[in-house]
């Protein structure tokens, strides 16, 4: 059996239930799909108050504005379906999905489809990398702030993004020990006003530095780092030895491109935006008519932007099917002047020159 | 315990229903609320199943069913993602060492 939904949405983090209010505010009807217990993605983790400006909640906790986005769809119960704990496994040119939940498989016939499956970390190559006891920083802050778990008591975080020095300070927090960041860069890659606040609680940030290796038999217990020169090459002798029982990998994320790939949307490589990135049109839609892609799936920014970029998506994807919303054309240039201002600025410029090159792939095809 | 008790931002002292489950056959608890794989870091277990090929012990890396790091076998089910799945009382959770096989639909 078959299930007909006109719009299928992946993902129900900030950039999936942005595009779910919107159109369900157009009056479009929304099946919203997530693979968690808990809807919200990765902003249920994030316990800091968030940066931009009000119309993306800023000063306002990640976890609150979680709450806030899911209240936005709870507001239209006869036009969003909700189903959670369940996984898109398959997604196919017919824009048929199939879904995964316990051991239930359903097949479900979508008009239209907006994948915001968001990002996945990056790993990092070094000796031992496998060893338990080393984790991605996010998936520290999940085990943390949503669980209540500490991931050890002596730690080392591996990268000064907003990401490493964001979740350092958060195991700060949780009581855990942060002997160090350590960054192979020469410079430390986040905000200032993260880095300094570490710095005030007398954690050590090591710039050009990396870890070398990871020593432990059934999970980490030692890690080795080194300094590098500015060929980015270790320097010898510069080699010291961590205890620990855990690590964390700061190293950034990937856009998460599996279903997108699956369909056959056109992919293209930009290491600004994270990795493969689909080939989008300013409303969104990728190169399949009628599927569409925003937030971190379609290249790594910030929350803030995930949402901006949901709330256009929702509204396009809606207008393709035929509801229109009532302000539309207002919201439409309102939502693009947010996303340039979120843009702006030194810490956009590495986002302005991604887009810009997949800017030039769009006007070839 | 890996549990935090305070914390500046979040309330975890609130009392939570307990829920037992069996580890390789020893029982033990987590609460309620709790993943499988959050249950088991605070037991101090880091190490979930072993890799395939080296048979190398792996432990979870992402927390949010990407990974595939987490499988374990729950129920008699192999491959289940303990990092998303919640735990429920009874369950029989088990380390991985293989692929994982055939198993029949309850």
């Amino acid at each position: 059996m078959i299930l007909n939904r006109d719009l299928v949405i992946i993902g129900a983090g900030p950039s999936g239930l942005c595009a779910a209010k919107m159109a369900a505010e157009a009056g479009q009807k929304v099946l919203l799909i997530d693979r968690n217990p808990q809807l919200g993605g990765q902003l249920i983790k994030q316990t800091h108050m968030f940066f931009g400006s009000e119309k993306q909640y800023a000063k306002t906790r990640g976890f609150d504005i979680a709450k806030k986005l899911i209240d936005d769809v709870k507001k239209y119960p006869d036009l969003v379906e909700i189903w959670d704990n369940s996984t898109v496994v398959g997604l196919y040119s017919d824009k048929v999905l199939t879904v995964l939940t316990g051991e239930t498989y359903r097949k479900v016939q979508a008009k239209a489809i907006i994948v915001a499956t968001g990002a996945s970390e990056k790993v990092l190559a070094f000796e031992n990398n496998d060893l338990p006891g080393i984790y991605g920083a996010g998936a520290v802050q999940t085990l943390m702030n949503v669980y209540g778990v500490k991931p050890g008591e002596k730690i080392v975080m591996v990268g000064s993004g907003n990401i490493g020095l964001i979740v350092s300070y958060q195991l700060m927090q949780a009581g855990v020990k942060v002997l160090a960041v350590i960054e192979a860069a020469k410079v430390i890659g986040g905000y200032k006003v993260h880095a300094s606040k570490l710095r005030r609680l007398g954690v050590d940030i090591i710039t050009s530095c990396t870890i070398k290796k990871a020593i432990g038999k059934d999970k980490v217990e030692k890690i080795v780092t080194v300094r590098l020169n500015e060929k980015w090459e270790e320097i010898p002798g510069t080699e010291k030895e961590y205890e620990v029982d855990a690590v964390c990998i700061a190293v950034g994320l990937s856009p998460l491109t599996n279903l997108l790939a699956m369909i056959g949307c056109e992919l293209k490589y930009v290491g600004e935006l994270g990795g493969l990135v689909p080939v989008l049109s300013k409303d969104y839609e990728t190169t399949i008519e009628g599927v569409y892609a925003c937030g971190d799936a379609s290249g790594i920014e910030e929350a803030s932007s995930a949402m901006v970029e949901g709330y256009i998506t929702g509204l396009a994807a809606a207008k393709k099917l035929g509801k229109v919303h009532p302000q539309y054309d207002e919201l439409m240039v309102d939502l693009r002047k947010q996303l340039d201002i979120l843009r702006s600025g030194p810490f956009g410029e590495k986002i302005r020159k991604g887009l810009a090159k997949l800017e030039g792939v769009k006007e070839v095809c | 315990m890996m549990r935090i008790k305070e914390h500046p931002i979040l309330d975890f002292s609130k009392e939570r229903k307990i829920i037992r489950f069996t580890f390789n056959g020893q029982e033990v608890y987590g609460y309620e609320g709790d993943t499988i794989a959050s249950a088991l870091s605070a037991l101090g277990v880091k190490e979930f199943s072993v890799s395939i090929k080296h048979k190398r012990p792996r432990g979870f890396y992402c927390a949010i069913g990407n990974c595939s790091s987490c499988h374990m076998i729950v129920d008699g089910v192999p491959n289940v993602k303990t990092c998303i799945t919640l735990l429920k009382e009874g369950m029989k959770v088990e380390t991985q060492t293989n692929k994982g096989e055939l198993y029949d639909l309850k």
